[in-house]
């Protein structure tokens, strides 16, 4: 009989050109999304040396990073922006890439739009030049960020050169109470692996409380792999997956949809595969989760206090501490919930999509019943994360509860999660975010970023500080 | 890319784990649409802290104005994907970074740059770090070829690296030229993928 394969494992071979007797792999890449940011210098590379795009079939490309988020019917201000995204329209005219410009209806963050469009399917191998690519393994697919080196390699053979990962699966049991949702179990799990735990490895997600996730919940719990430092995250793709697939523009059509799912179920890791790591959690464990410092592993329940680097014996880490509290301009010892927040920003690769608007919503509309507002001097910002998700959101009046409240509505982008836009926190002001990262200077030079839900995010907006969400549940 | 083989320069140390992506080079010198001029932007926000004692930033003192090796701590790249990591690296004259560990993105981005990236264990990393604190004085020799790092006092530590990445970084070799020539094997994979999986073309 053969031997018992991890979804990886069977996704990994199923890709195979060639293996060298190193163990380094050519692998074929069946899907490649491209922005503005990472892509100019791998088509030059391609323009110096000659060569042509091998599938721009297989080839995706949409302006993300630097989109305005603002009106646009005007174009982009910043130059060097403009430049960057009139330069992916010049070399997707020039090369045959398909392109979603900036003003249409579908345009949006790449690793919302893949799906959405339905080009993320179960067993391929998708590629894009953004390490936030891992969303895509939410289908079983093995997805994972390249750099513009391999950009340019991918556009001129379709493949890469690359090594196989390690397996880990990370086993979430229980159900999710109100108030915790996919990313406080994602921030828990980086919490307890750490920022460095997945290095080399794929993490395959697993366990009840992972399985009863929607599409959109995977998606956020593979977004934030790269965060525990695994290049790609991974969840065997079942009903839940078929289901959120079928009727999407891209995917399969009837006939072939049927084909595709036969072949899909046998994706799963088989009864007895061998994983390199394991780790387990149950969601009794796990509050609601916010970050207090500059790296997404430095992660609390919002019912904890902000630590103390006196009480760590290491001397490495008691001055990484101090010097992420110093940026962060918090106290040891205060509580989380007092401490009060500047920005709140909901979107993102993350958080951009319908179910967290209408978390957002829901709260939002508790509040409003209650005569509450974004508190005074809280700026908060909704950027939806495509322009069909604004779409949804309008439609079923979203935007309308929101502004009332006292959101900002606005056009669909990467945004504030990194800053390369007009979005941007100014230095020393404090935010509540639904995006993946709270590096130091990340939503702008000396911002200070805590990662959390949507929901979460709210709440902060309502109360003007970081706040736990279960207090604005019925 | 050009070959790395031996390589004999001063080491500066930057004694931080975690040093992110956004940290080596702010998202806002991502805008540009070349790969040169990079160097401008390198480690531009966390410069303006200095050493952390009152001093100037390790690379912004004389002693290290021609360091060509790094010396970090752990999980160094981690975050995001852009090679304008290693880009600006390599704008500053940086050629080797040895550290405890990098994150798997950084790394790959390195090698297709003719960086070398070293991988060694603590206590051998706090050496090379103390080494690399007493200036310009203490120059570090990296030889590929063997795997060794020799130290300023004569000492000599060896390093494992992937045997691909060594033959490329030896030979400078352009890897889409080498993949270009499979070009037989990809056709015919394409052509078995496309009568299993026809909904995939």
């Amino acid at each position: 009989m053969a031997q018992p394969r991890t979804l990886f494992e069977k996704i990994w071979d199923n890709h195979l050109v060639e293996r060298q007797d190193d163990g380094t792999c050519l692998l074929y890449i069946d899907r490649h999304l491209v922005h503005e940011v990472t892509s100019p210098q791998a088509f030059e590379g391609l323009r110096l040396t000659g060569r042509k795009v091998r599938r721009p079939d297989a080839t995706l490309a949409v302006p993300d990073h630097n989109v305005p988020t603002s009106d646009r019917s005007k174009g982009i201000e910043d130059e060097e922006s403009r430049i960057q995204v009139e330069t992916l329209s010049a070399n997707c005219a020039e090369f045959g890439v398909p392109l979603i410009e900036m003003n249409d209806a579908r345009q949006g963050i790449v690793h919302i739009i893949g799906p959405e469009q339905g080009l993320t399917q179960p067993g391929m191998t998708i590629v894009c030049g953004d390490s936030h690519t891992s969303t895509h393994g939410a289908f079983g697919a093995l997805a994972f960020g390249i750099g513009t080196s391999e950009v340019e390699h991918v556009l001129a053979t379709q493949t890469l050169i690359q090594r196989p990962a390690k397996n880990m699966r990370i086993a979430v049991d229980g159900d999710l109470p109100p108030g915790l949702t996919a990313k406080d179990l994602v921030l828990a799990i980086i919490g307890k692996i750490g920022t460095a735990g997945g290095t080399g490895h794929v993490i395959e997600y697993a366990g009840p409380a992972v399985r009863a996730l929607s599409m959109e919940g995977r998606m956020t719990v593979c977004n934030m792999s790269i965060e525990g430092g695994a290049r790609a995250g991974l969840i065997a793709p079942d009903q839940t997956t078929f289901d959120y697939l079928k009727g999407r523009p891209m995917a399969p059509k009837a006939g072939a949809y049927e084909q595709a799912v036969a072949f899909w179920q046998t994706l799963p890791s088989d009864e007895g595969a061998r994983y390199d790591r394991e780790v387990t959690l149950s969601v009794g464990e796990i509050e609601p989760q916010v970050t207090w410092g500059t790296s997404p592993e430095d992660v609390l329940p919002i019912s904890g206090v902000v630590p103390d680097p006196s009480a760590l014996e290491d001397e490495g880490e008691r001055q990484g501490m101090t010097r992420s509290l110093k940026y962060m301009g918090l106290t040891p010892g205060t509580r989380l919930q007092d401490v009060a927040v500047d920005k709140v920003f909901i979107g993102s690769c993350t958080n951009g999509r319908i179910e967290d608007l209408r978390a957002v919503a829901a709260i939002a509309e508790g509040a409003l019943k209650q005569g509450r507002k974004v508190a005074e001097g809280v700026y908060a910002m909704v950027v939806p994360g495509s322009g069909l998700v604004k779409e949804q959101a309008e439609s079923e009046g979203l935007d309308r509860i929101l502004v009332e409240a006292g959101f900002d509505w606005r056009e669909p982008g990467c945004s504030m999660c990194l800053a390369m836009n007009a979005d941007k926190l100014k230095p020393g002001e404090r935010c509540a975010s639904t995006s993946n990262r709270n590096f130091e200077g990340r939503q702008g030079p000396g911002g200070r970023t805590h990662l959390m839900s949507p929901g979460m995010a709210a709440a902060a907006a309502f109360k003007g500080k970081l706040a736990d969400v279960r207090e604005f549940l019925g | 890319m050009e070959k790395f083989t031996t390589l004999t320069a001063v080491a500066a140390p930057l004694p931080m784990d975690n040093v992110d992506t956004d940290k080596i080079i702010p998202a806002r010198y991502l805008k540009t649409i070349k790969r040169t001029g990079l160097g401008a932007g390198l480690f531009s926000d966390i410069r303006k802290d200095g050493d952390g004692k009152g001093g100037p930033f390790v690379l912004d003192q004389p002693a290290y104005e021609n360091a060509k090796i790094l010396v970090v701590g752990d999980n160094f790249g981690c975050g995001s994907s852009r090679e304008h990591a290693a880009w600006a690296l390599l704008d500053a004259g940086i050629r080797c970074v040895i550290g405890e560990s990098f994150s798997d993105i950084f790394s790959s981005n390195a090698g297709k740059n003719g960086i070398l990236l070293i991988q060694l264990p603590p206590e051998q990393i706090a050496k090379l770090l103390d080494d690399a604190s007493r200036g310009a004085n203490a120059t570090l020799t990296v030889d590929l070829e063997a795997q060794t790092i020799q130290g300023p006092d004569g000492g000599t530590i060896s390093f494992e690296v992937d045997p691909w990445k060594k033959h490329c970084l030896l030979n400078g070799l352009d890897d889409i030229g080498l993949t270009l020539q499979k070009k037989g094997e990809i056709d015919s994979f394409e052509a078995g993928q496309k009568a299993q999986q026809p909904w995939l073309y």
